[in-house]
């Protein structure tokens, strides 16, 4: 399974673009991506090395540290070499935001739609950005790291009324 | 006894209207089709041959709010789908009846979060809570066999 | 935090075309909560009478904020919520949690536990079509077929409950192997199911797929080619129906897939009819490979013996201080992963499902996303409906086979 494509197209890109490789993805094979540059690459991987699939479009929150906060993972897979390479896009926490995929894949319509909504990365150029999971005049995006978790509170026996006080019941007619 | 005993081989039985009314009730109670998740799935085996739901009167299920009576909420519900919720429970006529099958229905179950409602009495009176994970169709037989009971001994003075 | 968007008339007006805005066409809500839409999904129509000119997907009612809720879980606890996202395919999704914590911290699985965990994933395979053949042929108003097929899987969940307790949501993978090995009963109900099976798959055939009613209804209905549905990301049957020969499990073996003999059936319109026969044959191609796999079924530990990660067994308690630290680190702390990225793909029944796991080197999980098939899949609804009618819509949505907990998760 053409081991050896991946490779040459690793080696290319690398040199090509003045890539680095990350030292955090085990698998697949990684390489780091300036935000100016993706679709750039994106366009070279899928039309000179055949990678024409994208299968995976997510990203990662690393506050609290804020220069880079965000990672986007790219994941590209060839079917006709039966490869898989993927790349890491830093993103700053001030203005997060990213070139759209969607002219050339349009299967990232709504992961980027779900990136949009669950960390507030903006995609310019984007058809539709709203909010695709949570409603849509939700406030917030619920998977940053500094968003929390929003656990309901356990009632035991000295707190049981305080908290049925705060609880909202559902009545026979809407109060 | 009563008249009958009168009136002679009239063919005339004597019973009271609770006693009546509640029993015509329960004998063919249709279901809302309100299958969320999981426990939908369950739910669609307790309609299925194996453990038939028919034999509780539960015949079909109905997919418009306004032609059932009893509304089993299978599954979990989230923040964004409560206000339907609340708005198929008020399109229920009366009487109506809600049953909360599985844990994320009764109290949020694994899922303690932002996106779920923690348990479905938020929005709307429960009358029979099933417990399980989801609950296996003998355990939601049971809980529709104990709504059985309670709506058998409802008094005429809380009828709506 | 960022503002909310507030959607208003003028934001949505790119959604539809000119001619709702002028009414000509008609914008139809198939809401939530609709008996053929296969869970809550909500899909606005635009319609010139019957005619969809556009769909547009509405999701997100049954988010339940499982990759959030993860990271605020132990490794092994957190394995409880993967079974709840694609409720059909509980051991699927186990298998993928397990192998990429297991691709991290470079764990091993004996080959026991590598021929049970496929036996089981086969099986949860057939019990899935079973359910989708069921839903579809009740949507395309072939009724009695739901019932047989959910007769046939109360035989495989009664499969599920011998090995782990409970008929669906059974965590039975653990990282490192099985929870706990397989009963004697196992195998004599899989080898029952074995005899059973191919003559009810026969009797389904019979009654569909010659069937002219069925013909109608599902041919050059939802075609779309391999080229736009490889640009779509689409995977699994939906893309096997459209020709192209691509599944996980020949690409990139996992678990011993590599030693079963199987081939991938593929179809070549594209249209509904195409995933049918797709689906059809992969049950028959999943029966091959628990046969094959019973057959060679090794003796031998069901679990790895890294005791960092696997817990020792009771016996050795008495006797072993290390079995006692190495027990009570593990229930208390739990154990940790090496800091590091992987993604995991497998072959789920409705298409690839992928794991990304990301660890900082602690006990719980730093990030997991789930590349879910239905996600994917559900974006190319308007592409497969337009110009179709109301009807056939609902054919397509259950050809695609969705399942919301999988979408929304």
């Amino acid at each position: 399974m053409s081991e050896e494509h991946l490779k040459i197209t690793y080696k290319t890109i690398k040199e090509r673009f003045g890539l680095h490789d990350s030292d955090i993805m085990k698998y697949p094979p990684t390489l780091m991506v300036e935000p100016e540059k993706i679709v750039e690459v994106s366009q070279v991987l899928r039309d000179e090395f055949g990678f024409n699939f994208l299968f995976e479009l997510t990203a990662v929150d690393y506050w609290p540290e804020e220069e880079p906060r965000f990672h986007v993972i790219y994941g590209f897979y060839s079917h006709a070499n039966n490869v898989r390479i993927a790349l890491r896009v830093p993103l700053n926490s001030d203005q997060p935001s990213l070139h759209t995929l969607e002219g050339l894949y349009k299967g990232a319509n709504w992961h980027e739609r779900e990136l949009w909504d669950m960390f507030g990365i903006k995609f310019e150029g984007h058809s539709d950005l709203r909010r695709i999971l949570m409603p849509h005049d939700w406030e917030g995006h619920p998977l940053r790291k500094d968003y929390p978790l929003g656990y309901e509170e356990p009632q035991y026996t000295f707190n049981y009324d305080e908290i049925d006080k705060r609880k909202h019941h559902g009545r026979y007619e809407e109060a | 006894m009563g008249i009958e005993q009168k009136a002679g081989n009239m063919g005339i039985v004597t019973v009271g209207l609770e006693q009546a009314v509640n029993w015509a009730r329960t004998n063919a109670m249709w279901p809302m089709l309100f299958g969320l998740a999981c426990c939908a799935i369950e739910m669609m085996s307790a309609q299925a041959a194996h453990f038939d739901l028919s034999r509780f009167g539960m015949e079909l299920m109905r997919a418009s709010p306004r032609q059932s009576d009893l509304m089993i909420v299978a599954g979990r519900v989230s923040r964004k789908m409560a206000p339907v919720l609340r708005r198929l429970y008020d399109q229920l006529p009366d009487p109506k009846w809600v049953i909360s099958m599985g844990d994320c229905a009764s109290c949020s179950g694994v899922f303690n979060n932002y996106a779920l409602l923690q348990g479905v009495d938020e929005v709307v009176p429960v009358d029979v809570y099933v417990a399980g994970c989801p609950p296996r169709p003998e355990a939601l037989i049971h809980g529709i066999v104990t709504l059985y009971d309670k709506v058998r001994h409802e008094k005429i003075n809380s009828w709506v | 935090m960022a503002e909310p968007l507030e959607v208003s008339y003028q934001e949505l007006k790119h959604l539809v075309s000119d001619r709702a805005l002028n009414g000509e066409t008609v914008l139809l809500n198939m809401g939530p909560q609709h008996p053929s839409t296969h869970g809550v999904l909500r899909l606005l129509l635009e319609l010139d009478g019957e005619v969809i000119v556009n769909c547009v997907p509405d999701i997100g009612f049954l988010h339940t904020g499982i990759e959030k809720n993860m990271e605020s879980k132990r490794w092994e606890l957190a394995e409880v919520m993967t079974d709840r996202t694609d409720y059909l395919n509980n051991t699927g999704n186990n298998l993928a949690y397990c192998l990429a914590i297991e691709r991290l911290a470079e764990l091993d699985v004996p080959p026991r536990a590598q021929a049970v965990r496929v036996i089981l994933v086969e099986l949860e395979r057939i019990s899935n079509h079973l359910v989708w053949l069921g839903t579809h042929a009740l949507d395309l108003a072939a009724m009695s077929l739901f019932l047989y097929c959910f007769r046939e899987r109360e035989s495989i969940l009664d499969i599920k409950e011998m090995c782990s307790g409970q008929r669906m949501m059974t965590t039975y993978f653990r990282p490192g192997g099985l929870w706990r090995d397989i009963p004697a009963e196992f195998e004599i109900a899989v080898r029952r199911f074995l005899r059973m099976f191919p003559g009810r798959i026969k009797q389904y055939e019979a009654l569909l797929t010659k069937n002219p009613i069925w013909m109608d209804r599902t041919r050059n209905i939802g075609k779309i080619s391999a080229e736009a549905a490889i640009n779509m990301s689409l995977t699994g049957p939906v893309l096997r129906g459209s020709g192209v020969a691509y599944d996980v499990r020949k690409a990139q073996p996992y678990s011993g897939y590599e030693q079963y003999d199987f081939i991938i059936p593929t179809g070549t319109h594209g249209d509904v009819y195409d995933r049918y026969l797709v689906r059809m044959e992969e049950m028959r191609q999943s029966l091959r490979i628990v046969q094959q796999a019973l057959d060679k079924l090794p003796y031998g530990p069901f679990r790895s013996n890294n005791r960092k990660y696997v817990p020792p067994p009771r016996a050795e308690l008495g006797t072993s201080m290390e079995a006692v630290i190495h027990h009570f680190k593990l229930w208390t702390e739990g154990f940790t992963v090496p800091r590091g990225a992987v993604y995991q793909p497998v072959e789920s029944p409705k298409g690839e499902l992928g794991y990304y796991l990301e660890s900082n080197g602690g006990n719980q999980p730093y990030r997991i996303h789930m590349r879910t098939p239905s996600f994917v899949h559900l974006q190319a609804l308007p592409i497969l409906c337009k110009g179709h009618l109301v009807a056939d819509l609902v054919g397509i949505i259950g050809s695609v086979d969705i399942v919301l907990g999988d979408c929304d998760r």
